[in-house]
């Protein structure tokens, strides 16, 4: 009997060593990759960099996965507080060293947040049961699946980490439990589904609306759980253009010149930024798209398909300012264009079926 | 018996396509009359916002007092970018009608620029007053020929439907009502040439007219030259085919000659696209047109593929200032340096694979067209007294030196200032030399992905 106790009570502590060195072990040992993290950059360690640096204070945007100037900011702040020598904005080794040292990262959490479309903040201290706005309380992309080619940081799996209580004293619920093992399962108290969505930011860590009963569970399909996916909820877009302007000038481009080589394509869209900055034309994109008689794939509803990678490519690349048409303002394909004013027009040259002219 | 239940079918199939077909007879015209009304109401609004034009162009000409000018002015801006709208939502598509779009534009960039302006310390000089006379006169035989092209639409009942049907028909000569009116205007705003806008406005020059003007007197390259030179410029390896390298010679169209070359790239099955300008064998552009596989190397790292690609073909002093990554690409722009000032007159544009880290873009013109030696600029204030100028609200974060061109097109020396307001981030240029504030801009912020539901 005796000899039984002793034998399990071995295995028990076995076992918890094993738990013990598997959940302690990849934590520190590795967590940004080791990428010289710079302004404009998106992933999973920009994601890492704006939790730890809003963990201390740091960075009071949101965790977006996106590089931009406020996190550049909250670098620079960073690195001049901590007296690195050069405050650069550029996030390297030693820079990734002092966060790591000066803060927690609970990837697993805080991709499940993003991954849910939360509003969520990430301070160190607060109880992250309480930094966690409703599901889908910011407009993000939902887990795109089709994307999972970051296999960087496979392996990592951050669990509880020490110092970051889960659970919300007082609230009588249940206590929140192994958030990185379960991986979504039931623990959210959800204060009514979408009545404060779409706010903007609040990082403030007060947001305490939370209601101490009604813990519907909610059932998240498991399989969301693959944390190697691209969970950035943000974007890169060129100054002065949104992401719809750019979806809208590659259904443009899909409608008109797809199947046309590459570089045809871009000129198609420089044609069309072109004319929104030529002033014979009208102002925006969507002006000189939907301008009556201007395009045939906009007579006849061609430019409602779906467009493609490649016709989103080219767009961005017009919008860079990439012009292979040279600052061409008209293209026609010479096998079906009858007007004999198109032909009058001074041609640049011929790309894939196109000509472009002046 | 079963005659007459087959003639019973048949009659019911009949009355049933009979009112099918009515139905949808209805539908289409309804769907007509729709689009015709759009048209129409296009159409009167800028005969309309032509009149108001008229009218308070008008009234500036009367007006003395330098507070009721400004808004007049203002006013005046504002109708004639109505107008223009209304005019791009008008089926005139191919249609040379250009003309009296520019004309617009300029009226109101002229009107634009002086309702800005501080009128008390510098009043309306003597040849902008006549523009203005000019303006009032010739807007007046605008609005007297679109008026009458109105009258006739309404008496005749003339439909843009038509107009819509005959160009499209592609029949010479064109004959149609509205067609010819509209005609007749473009061909008289063309011949308002000689109204003075003020610098700049003149004559509206195109990126390509420039390069033009600036590489007029170098030398010539041939077609093996230009190949040579695109070999150079691209990163070296030696998956190049040259053998099947393509070369042609831009048309007529653009302003400055150049070749447009091809090359296969075997390793990636795909081609390199460049231009190279016939003259002085300037790269103007450069595109690889190959797929993207996965990342694999740090936006930075592709910053210092890009810093090498510059430095190899000869920019000399070039900084980043800006980098974007999009999906597995990275963007980068350079400004040149000068004594440690930007010039951002001076700037390329590059992209990077992020896969295997090559450059796959390169867009200089802009570098073309303002690359030159340039005397060094005289600072009359110091970085403290611009940040005085600056708003109070504003957290100045970082500080340059920096070349740009102003509205009237100039370049100044500025002082450039990056600071937060609130979580936005703001670029702010102080001119170096008056403590203008030249431009202030709102940088942007990532975007969220609105997923639409």
């Amino acid at each position: 009997m005796t000899n039984n106790k002793n034998r399990r009570k071995e295995l028990c502590i076995i076992i918890s060593f094993i738990i013990a060195s598997l959940t302690i072990l990849p934590f520190g040992a590795e967590a940004f990759s080791d990428q010289v993290i710079q302004k404009g950059a998106t992933g999973d360690d920009v994601i890492e960099l704006q939790a730890r640096l809003q963990y201390n204070g740091f960075y009071d945007g949101e965790i977006n996965g996106v590089f931009g100037w406020s996190t550049y900011w909250a670098v620079r702040n960073f690195q001049e507080e901590f007296e690195l020598e050069v405050a650069d904005g550029l996030v390297g080794e030693k820079t990734k060293e002092m966060l790591e040292r000066a803060t927690d990262y609970d990837k697993e959490w805080v991709h499940r947040m993003i991954r849910e479309g939360r509003k969520f903040t990430y301070y160190g201290g607060t109880p992250k049961e309480i930094q966690k706005g409703p599901k889908g309380s910011r407009d993000s992309k939902q887990t795109d699946q089709k994307e999972q080619d970051q296999q960087r940081n496979q392996g990592e799996e951050p669990a509880q980490e020490p110092g970051q209580p889960t659970e919300q004293p007082g609230q009588g619920e249940q206590p929140a439990p192994e958030q990185g093992t379960e991986g979504g399962q039931g623990e959210q108290p959800t204060p009514e589904q979408g009545t404060e969505g779409g706010q903007e930011e609040q990082p403030a860590p007060d947001q305490e609306e939370e209601e101490g009963g009604d813990p519907t569970p909610e059932e998240e399909p498991v399989g969301q759980e693959d944390d190697d996916v691209d969970v950035e909820s943000a974007i890169n877009v060129p100054e002065g253009f949104s992401d719809n302007d750019i979806q809208l000038l590659s259904q443009a481009v899909h409608g008109e010149a797809r199947g046309e080589p590459y570089a045809g394509q871009v000129a198609v869209a420089a044609v069309i930024l072109s004319r929104v900055n030529s002033p014979k034309f009208p102002n925006s994109i969507s002006g000189v798209i939907f301008e009556p008689r201007a395009f045939t794939a906009v007579a006849d509803g061609q430019i409602y398909l779906e467009p493609n990678e490649t016709s989103r490519k080219a767009a961005l690349d017009a919008i860079n300012g990439q012009d292979p048409s040279g600052g061409a303002l008209y293209f026609f394909n010479p096998d079906t264009a009858t007007s004999a004013w198109i032909w009058s027009r001074p041609q640049i040259k011929q790309i894939g079926k196109h000509i472009f002219c002046k | 018996m079963i005659r007459s239940i087959i003639i019973g079918v048949l009659a019911v199939a009949l009355v049933g396509t009979g009112y099918w077909g009515y139905t949808e007879h209805q539908e289409k015209n309804a769907v007509l009359v729709r689009a015709e009304n759009n048209y129409q109401r296009a159409f009167h609004d800028l005969s309309y916002h032509v009149d108001l034009l008229h009218d308070e162009i008008g009234s500036t000409l009367a007006m003395n007092s330098k507070e009721r000018l400004s808004p007049s002015l203002a006013e005046v801006w504002r109708i004639t970018s109505q107008a223009q709208d209304d005019l791009g939502q008008l089926p005139l598509g191919l249609m040379e009608f250009s003309e009296t779009e520019e004309y617009l534009y300029k009226i109101g960039e002229f009107s634009y620029r002086n309702a800005i302006r501080d009128l008390e310390q510098e009043p309306l000089s003597d040849e902008e007053y006549e523009t203005l006379q000019a303006l009032y006169e010739q807007s007046g035989e605008i609005q007297g020929e679109l008026r009458n092209v109105q009258s006739k639409v309404l008496k005749e009942n003339l439909r843009w439907m038509d107009v819509e049907l005959a160009l499209a028909s592609e029949e010479e000569p064109l004959d149609n009502g509205i067609i010819n009116g509209f005609e007749i205007i473009d061909e008289k705003v063309g011949g308002f040439s000689e109204v003075d806008f003020g610098p700049g406005l003149a004559e509206l020059t195109t990126s390509s007219e420039d390069i033009a003007e600036r590489i007029a007197n170098e030398e010539d390259i041939s077609e093996q030259e230009a190949i040579q030179k695109a070999i150079d410029f691209m990163e070296q390896n030696n998956n190049y085919d040259l053998n099947n390298a393509n070369i042609t010679l831009s048309g007529e169209g653009l302003d400055y000659e150049a070749y447009s070359i091809t090359i296969p790239d075997t390793q990636h099955g795909t081609n390199i696209v460049m231009d190279i300008t016939k003259k002085g064998g300037h790269t103007v552009w450069m595109l690889n047109e190959r797929d993207i596989d996965q990342q694999s190397i740090s936006l930075n790292e592709a910053s210092e593929n890009a810093k090498a690609f510059l430095e190899k073909n000869g920019f000399g002093d070039m900084q980043l200032v800006d980098s974007k990554q999009y999906d597995n690409i990275g963007v980068f722009n350079f400004a040149g340096l000068m004594d440690n000032v930007r010039v951002y007159a001076d700037s390329v544009v590059l992209e990077v694979a992020l896969d295997e880290g090559d450059v796959i873009g390169y867009e200089g013109f802009a570098y073309i067209e303002n690359h030159d030696e340039r005397e060094a600029f005289e600072q009359e204030i110091t970085r403290e007294e611009a940040e005085e100028r600056l708003n109070p609200n504003l957290e100045v974060m970082e500080h340059h030196l920096a070349i740009i061109q102003n509205q009237l097109e100039e370049e100044v020396l500025c002082h450039e200032f990056y600071g937060v307001i609130n979580q936005d981030t703001f670029r702010i240029f102080i001119n170096a030399e008056n403590g203008r504030e030249e431009h202030v801009e709102k940088l942007a912020n990532a975007e969220p992905v609105y997923r639409g539901d």
